[in-house]
């Protein structure tokens, strides 16, 4: 997964690999460079942000565009046509046209048409982007599903690590034309190299847990640096636990749940462009909150306030003693 | 139907001006029935089938020959860069002479047969369509091309699936209104310079203060660019539509 604001090169590297644009330097497939060959040699699927579908062909011509190029026989390009769209669920859609989806419906086709001719690399350019949380959610899952039934290599680019969370092996964040630090989620998320890094990624909440507590039912209770949590939990103790700024809840009044629910101080304010990021001291730790900046501002809260921070169950990340343990969203 | 009711009116309108006698010199004046009766007598004595057919054909052949050779002219300028740069100058420059101007040097070069008039259209057709072309394809979005590109698809087979349908839009927009233009040009050109035609009937029509046929002709250029002009937008819209 490559990870880095706007304007930070990403699209450009995709482009790169894929052939689409000249460049310097070299890029390698499975250890083979592979400079030389155009574009629609390189056998790589490319999902555009945009998605870019052949406005003047239907569903079933777009997807079975590559392999037509590529002079498959006919039955096999009807088989794989149809394959893929019962796998990505749009069957129906068959013999529609661009303009007339969803932009969900347009991401599958876009997807469809990347995997007809079985790609040895699969790029994905802000796959979720300008889709609602459900649809980005069964993309996601469908796209985790792909990823284990074809064993495809991915790359897909995006500028909000929590969106493609449980999907990467490996995280490489790019700032200004510059691929900054590259490895295991864990280890970007937990070691961030450098602020700017933390800054891209969200400088997300990261509480050491010193005790491990199995409630049963898929739930444990972790002490972090002087609060009780209530987590979800496989079986190894955890060792480290991340929420992201924007799943902590903020009021100025008691929640009515006791769990996860705790008092603070507010200690500082940090306004961001459209947002406003709150520090809470509460017991031993620093917690990061995030508001819109309008619903901060109909708050009239100041640095020193007393706050009610609340954390969502299911927007909490463990990481337990051996490896990663994904969180239940 | 809301255009054939003004139309209605302006005929019926015309009928009585002219039968009520509200113009002065009414012999110049025909009423609306009488411009139709002439059109079925110069039809049933064979008149009209003799000035009309060449009209036609000539209008046709040039037409077609000036969108084929301005589609394929336009096409490469339009997807090849140098093409585009070699071309372009020249197209611009000799683009805004009209095709009328043409007729002096023409009529001395080829002289006064059925190739002078298709010449004419031909040059008419050929510079608008060339260019409407060369603007729709350049003006087809890259990424595009580069999805096609990653899809595995080669240059020629990306022109033909994906740029030139795409910028198909753009070339009816010229053929539309060069169907039209055909068919004024022929007229003009026939009136100068053709002794057979649409347009030299028009002349002798003139010459013997014959306003009833002089008018039948005018109706006959009207339907003719109407109808050219419609079969064009049946095809774009058969073509373009359900997906635009």
């Amino acid at each position: 997964m490559l990870v880095g604001p706007n304007g930070a090169g990403k699209t450009t590297l995709l482009n790169v690999v894929a052939g689409l644009v000249c460049y310097k330097g070299s890029v390698l497939f499975d250890g083979a460079p592979v400079d030389s060959l155009p574009a629609r040699k390189r056998n790589v699927g490319y999902v555009f942000q945009d998605l870019v579908l052949f406005p003047h062909m239907n569903v079933t011509t777009n997807v079975a565009y590559g392999i037509q190029a590529l002079d498959w026989p006919q039955d096999r390009i009807e088989r794989r046509v149809t394959e893929l769209l019962e796998v990505l669920r749009i069957p129906r859609l068959a013999s529609r046209y661009p303009t007339k989806l969803s932009g969900g419906e347009k991401q599958r086709v876009a997807l469809a048409r990347a995997l007809a001719a079985h790609p040895k690399i699969l790029l994905l350019d802000e796959p979720f982007n300008n889709l609602d949380r459900q649809t980005t959610r069964l993309l996601r899952t469908e796209l985790k599903l792909l990823q284990r039934d074809l064993g495809t290599t991915m790359i897909i680019v995006t500028h909000d690590l929590t969106e493609v969370e449980g999907i990467a092996d490996r995280i490489a964040i790019m700032l200004e034309g510059r691929i900054e630090q590259v490895g295991r989620p864990d280890e970007v998320l937990l070691s961030p190299g450098g602020t700017k890094t933390a800054e891209c990624i969200g400088f997300p909440n990261v509480l050491a847990c010193q005790k491990t507590r199995d409630l049963g039912h898929g739930l444990a209770t972790v002490a972090c640096d002087g609060i009780d949590i209530v987590v979800p939990h496989n079986r190894s103790p955890i060792r480290k636990i991340i929420v992201w700024p924007r799943d902590v809840l903020v009021s100025l009044y008691p929640p009515p749940s006791q769990v996860n629910a705790f008092e603070g101080l507010l200690s500082e304010i940090i306004r961001q462009p459209g947002s406003v990021q709150m520090v809470v001291e509460v017991g031993g730790c620093r917690l990061m909150a995030e508001l819109p900046q309008q619903l901060f501002e109909s708050m009239s809260i100041a640095e020193g306030d007393k706050v009610y921070l609340e954390l969502n169950l299911m927007k909490i990340r463990t990481y337990e003693e051996y490896g990663i343990s994904s969180s239940q969203n | 139907m809301y255009g054939v009711i003004p139309v209605a009116i302006a005929l019926v309108a015309w009928e009585a001006v002219a039968r009520l006698d509200l113009v002065p010199g009414g012999m110049f004046f025909p009423p609306f029935s009488m411009v139709i009766e002439e059109i079925y007598d110069l039809a049933m004595t064979g008149v009209l089938a003799e000035n009309f057919m060449p009209s036609l054909l000539r209008v046709v052949i040039g037409l077609a020959s000036g969108s084929v050779v301005g589609l394929l002219i336009g096409t490469a300028m339009g997807w090849n860069r140098q093409v585009g740069r070699t071309l372009g100058p020249i197209i611009s420059l000799l683009y805004p002479i009209p095709a009328l101007g043409w007729l002096p040097l023409m009529m001395i070069w080829i002289g006064i047969n059925e190739l002078l008039p298709i010449t004419i259209i031909f040059i008419c057709t050929f510079f608008p369509i060339c260019y409407t072309t060369a603007t729709g394809i350049k003006s087809v979005d890259l990424r595009f091309v580069q999805a096609a590109r990653s899809l595995g698809a080669s240059d020629l087979r990306i022109l033909i699936t994906v740029i030139f349908p795409m910028a198909l839009p753009d070339i009816f927009t010229g053929l539309r209104l060069e169907a039209g233009m055909a068919w004024r040009v022929i007229i003009a050109a026939e009136m100068v310079a053709i002794p057979t035609g649409i347009g030299a009937l028009l002349m002798k029509a003139e010459s013997l203060v014959r306003v009833d046929i002089i008018l039948a002709c005018l109706l006959i250029l009207s339907v003719m660019c109407f109808c050219f002009e419609r079969m064009f937008l049946f095809l774009e819209s058969s073509l373009i539509d359900r997906w635009r």
